[in-house]
């Protein structure tokens, strides 16, 4: 076996290459020269991806890079305009998920697809219900469904009621049997994507036993996720794509984190995370044993006037609730929240307006944007509160021409501002609510996954943008999933796990490896 | 569709100048397809006129005052409406408030002369009583839908499908379902030749405006878009719709008063079923139930459209049943154009 040198990073899928770094075995799928296209945009380019019998291979990328796309392609939900798929060796159409299904694809989608008012064991075994017969009339065996169900959780360690209905089950537990649905149907191929974004640390690990038990079972597994250290975790197989195009395939083993990013983004970290240092002012914020019962409990922390702090953990560590509760949004149980030394009682958002707070919410679509309004309307909303009025009246004058100026200044790009924000880009979304905070001129501006979802250009501008504020003497709270953006932005972080503060960490000594320790707790 | 548009109104008063806007870059806006329709409705109407009569439909001015005097009453509760569906609830209260604040009116209203008059002791009093008696009931019906639906999250369906048989309840038992007669005409006069007309374009006028460029049309809109980034913006969601709620009770209310003016007497049936009528002309006008998307305009050239068809129709000898079927059909294919065009954009 040559070794990963051999694979140049940038250079197109060669034949001998990949012969000489994998085993001989044939594979299970090929995918050759597809290429898809939406009305607009080019979502895939020439791509393929090869998939070994018994081993985990990850798809990584940025958002846009066409890894969805394609899987959905190989699951037969959309069909390449060119391009050829082999199963076994042999070219196969798969016109609808019902033809991949049968040809042995299963696929667990990173939307819930189950029927919340049926129980576990008919979402499982539905189209598949075993039946008993009368002789002239079929019914649904519910004794036998239930038997296979168990058996099934029992194979895969999995401790669900399989009567129950699926609405009661938390977000992970539905993961949980939508992964053991796709197991049931002993496919050959099994896509999940983004599988762990909704399971705690505890649901990953059974995840991954799942995982290398299919594997034994000689199962091939595609997998697609943003989170490196999976990739180093169960990846076998790693295939890099970008734009739309596919860049290289390597063994997990070979490489590592930084050829990964580099190939991802296709430039350097220090490129994204234009952190400037500036000099860090006087406490504009302190928070001193904020709890919300049940939620999260005793955080307690100082901003600083051109401080970022960074605010890191895994999903579901109590980071969204801290910033919603010192925005006033879900008002605190206990503890206290002073604005420049001044204890405050923030019991709604317009009290933490009042004294020079925003919110850019984690949930663009849910409660960010107004989707049905313009670009101006979504702008304008928040600074009317308190400016731009008279006598109950907009000075639309002044207020279209400061959101004109912040539209050339955050590079929005739309026709005009009067276009609803539904028609613009994800970026251009984001940049228009933040736009809606900079209007009222904060001081402690709370940030929550500011670059979730959107593409990297955009992302690198927002980054810069959020520097330069910081540079201006604004107080900045940046949650983040993201460990590069935590890492390249953050004056400072703290970590929650399990909704407490685990632990700060320094610009100078945070590393990814420092910041996991914490916030598994 | 949320473009502005400077066609109707002048700019509203001191800083409200109209927005400007780079002239040829404006969309046609949602107000010009429904003017279309309604101009393309009338020219039907006209023709037919002509086939089927020998006469002429619109240039008859008494058929004109008819159809703006029937405009003008359920027109009101329309622009009541609108506004209450931009918020993205509904409704279903305003004919029943519409008879109870009549009859609240008819008996402050009633002259000395009435020997079986309601409040004996309270005859020939000046305009301004009754005027008030019917504002405040409306007002109270109102912000008692509001509060439910603010405070409670009981479904605006619900808490105003609740005042819609309530407030008829207590129309009729107000006097046990006897009319309320012998009006003075100081009260009267509130109903009589184009009054009603005038209340009814003055009112459209200040909610176009009060819609347009206020901040309190601002946060319907938004509140109407999305309830949970309205709050996160700082809106006091809960606060806004109590006020929204009253004052389409408020809108309800006056247009019981012109009801009973108009008729010289309140009877606990009137408005029966006009609070469909209401919503069915703000759809028509391009009012979107699921909130954030509407303009009086629309509901107004709503509210004609389906005068001009009752009238229409009527006048063709169309039987009544036919009309409704008519009028059915109408309602959903305006929605289901207004969802078509809709999902073109998103394409």
């Amino acid at each position: 076996m040559s070794s990963s040198e051999s694979l140049g990073f940038h250079e197109p899928f060669n034949e001998e290459q990949i012969a000489g770094v994998f085993a001989e075995t044939p594979y299970l799928l090929e995918v050759e020269g597809v290429r898809k296209a939406f009305p607009g945009v080019v979502a895939l380019d020439n791509v393929q991806l090869r998939i070994r019998p018994g081993t985990v291979h990850a798809l990584m990328g940025e958002n846009g890079a066409g890894k969805s796309t394609l899987m959905k392609i190989i699951a037969g939900v959309y069909q390449p305009d060119t391009g050829e798929i082999r199963l076994h060796g042999k070219p196969v159409k798969l016109p609808t998920p019902l033809a991949a299904l049968d040809a042995g694809i299963a696929m667990i989608h990173q939307e819930l697809n189950l029927m919340p008012y049926m129980t576990v064991a008919e979402n499982v075994w539905i189209r598949r219900e075993p039946m008993k017969g009368l002789g002239f009339m079929d019914f649904v065996n519910h004794a036998e469904m239930h038997r296979m169900t168990e058996h099934l959780f029992r194979r895969l360690n999995i401790d669900i009621d399989p009567e129950i209905e699926v609405r009661y089950l938390t977000v992970a537990n539905r993961q949980i049997v939508e992964i053991a649905k796709a197991v049931s149907f002993e496919s050959d191929i099994l896509i999940m994507d983004e599988p762990t974004s909704a399971l705690t640390e505890r649901e990953v690990e059974h995840l991954f036993a799942i995982i290398a038990d299919q594997k034994a079972h000689g199962v091939g597994i595609v997998y697609i996720t943003h989170k490196m250290d999976e990739v180093f975790t169960i990846a076998d197989d790693v295939s890099v794509f970008r734009d739309g195009r596919y860049i290289a395939t390597h063994l997990a083993k070979d490489i590592n984190r930084d050829i990964l990013i580099k190939e991802m983004v296709g430039r350097d970290l220090d490129a994204m995370f234009p952190k400037e240092t500036v000099p860090i002012g006087d406490v504009a914020l302190s928070v001193k044993n904020l709890s919300l019962e049940g939620v999260f409990r005793d955080v307690s922390f100082d901003l600083r006037k051109g401080e970022i702090l960074g605010l890191a953990g895994l999903v579901g560590a109590g980071r969204t609730n801290v910033a919603e509760t010192i925005f006033g949004v879900t008002p605190a149980t206990s503890g206290e929240i002073f604005v420049n030394g001044k204890k405050l009682i923030v019991d709604s958002p317009q009290t933490a307006m009042r004294v020079g707070m925003a919110l850019l919410t984690e949930d663009r679509k849910d409660t960010g944007c107004f989707l049905v309004l313009s670009v101006l309307e979504n702008m304008e909303m928040a600074v009317l509160q308190d400016r731009y009025v008279k006598n109950g009246f907009v000075d639309q004058r002044t207020l279209t021409a400061e959101c004109e100026k912040l539209k050339g200044m955050l590079r929005i790009k739309t026709p005009d501002l009067y276009e609803r924000i539904e028609n613009l880009s994800g970026g251009n979304q984001q940049k228009g609510l933040i736009a809606r905070w900079l209007l009222t001129k904060p001081k402690i501006l709370i940030l929550d996954e500011p670059t979730r979802g959107i593409d990297v250009g955009a992302k690198a501008e927002i980054h810069r943008l959020i520097s330069k504020l910081a540079g201006e003497g604004l107080a900045v709270i940046m949650i983040s999933s993201e460990m590069p953006e935590i890492l390249g932005m953050s004056d400072r972080i703290m970590v929650m796990h399990d909704g407490h503060v685990t632990g700060f960490l320094d610009r100078s000594e945070a590393d990814q490896v420092s910041i996991m320790h914490l916030a598994s707790g | 569709m949320s473009n502005e548009v400077k066609t109707q109104a002048g700019p509203a008063p001191g800083a409200a100048a109209a927005p400007e806007k780079k002239p040829g870059k404006r969309k046609l806006s949602a107000e010009m397809g429904i003017l279309l329709i309604l101009v393309g409705i009338a020219a039907l109407f006209e023709i037919m006129g002509w086939i089927f009569r020998g006469d002429t439909f619109l240039f008859n001015p008494q058929r004109l005052f008819i159809i703006v005097l029937q405009v003008s009453v359920v027109g009101l509760l329309a622009i009541a409406v609108t506004q209450v569906i931009i918020t993205g609830g509904i409704d279903l209260s305003s004919g029943s408030v519409l008879a109870i604040s009549a009859m609240v009116a008819a008996s402050l209203a009633q002259t000395s002369d009435n020997t079986r008059a309601v409040y004996p002791a309270l005859t020939n009093l000046p305009f301004i009583f009754p005027l008030i008696g019917g504002l405040l009931v409306g007002i109270l019906a109102g912000f008692i839908n509001g509060s439910l639906i603010a405070r409670t999250g009981i479904p605006p369906f619900i808490a105003t499908l609740g005042m819609m048989v309530a407030a008829r309840g207590f129309a009729r038992a107000y006097t046990g379902g006897q009319p309320v007669s012998m009006l003075s005409p100081n009260f009267t006069w509130i109903g009589s030749g184009y009054m009603p007309v005038i209340i009814f374009l003055v009112t459209a006028i200040i909610f176009h405006i009060a819609l347009r460029y206020t901040r309190y049309g601002k946060f319907t809109y938004a509140i109407g878009a999305n309830p949970q980034a309205a709050r996160v913006s700082g809106i006091n969601v809960g606060r806004h719709l109590i006020i929204v709620y009253t004052i389409a009770g408020l809108l309800s209310g006056l247009a019981g008063i012109v009801t009973a003016a108009r008729a010289s007497t309140g009877q606990a049936g009137m408005g029966l079923g006009y609070e469909l009528d209401a919503i069915a002309a703000t759809v028509i006008g391009g009012t979107s139930l699921a909130g954030g998307i509407g303009r009086i305009g629309g509901t107004v050239i709503g509210m004609v459209i389906l005068g001009i068809m009752t009238s229409g129709f009527t006048f063709l000898g169309v039987d009544v049943y036919y009309q409704d079927i008519v009028k059915g059909v109408i309602i959903v294919a305006a929605v289901a154009a207004d969802m078509y065009r809709q999902q073109k954009r998103k394409v």
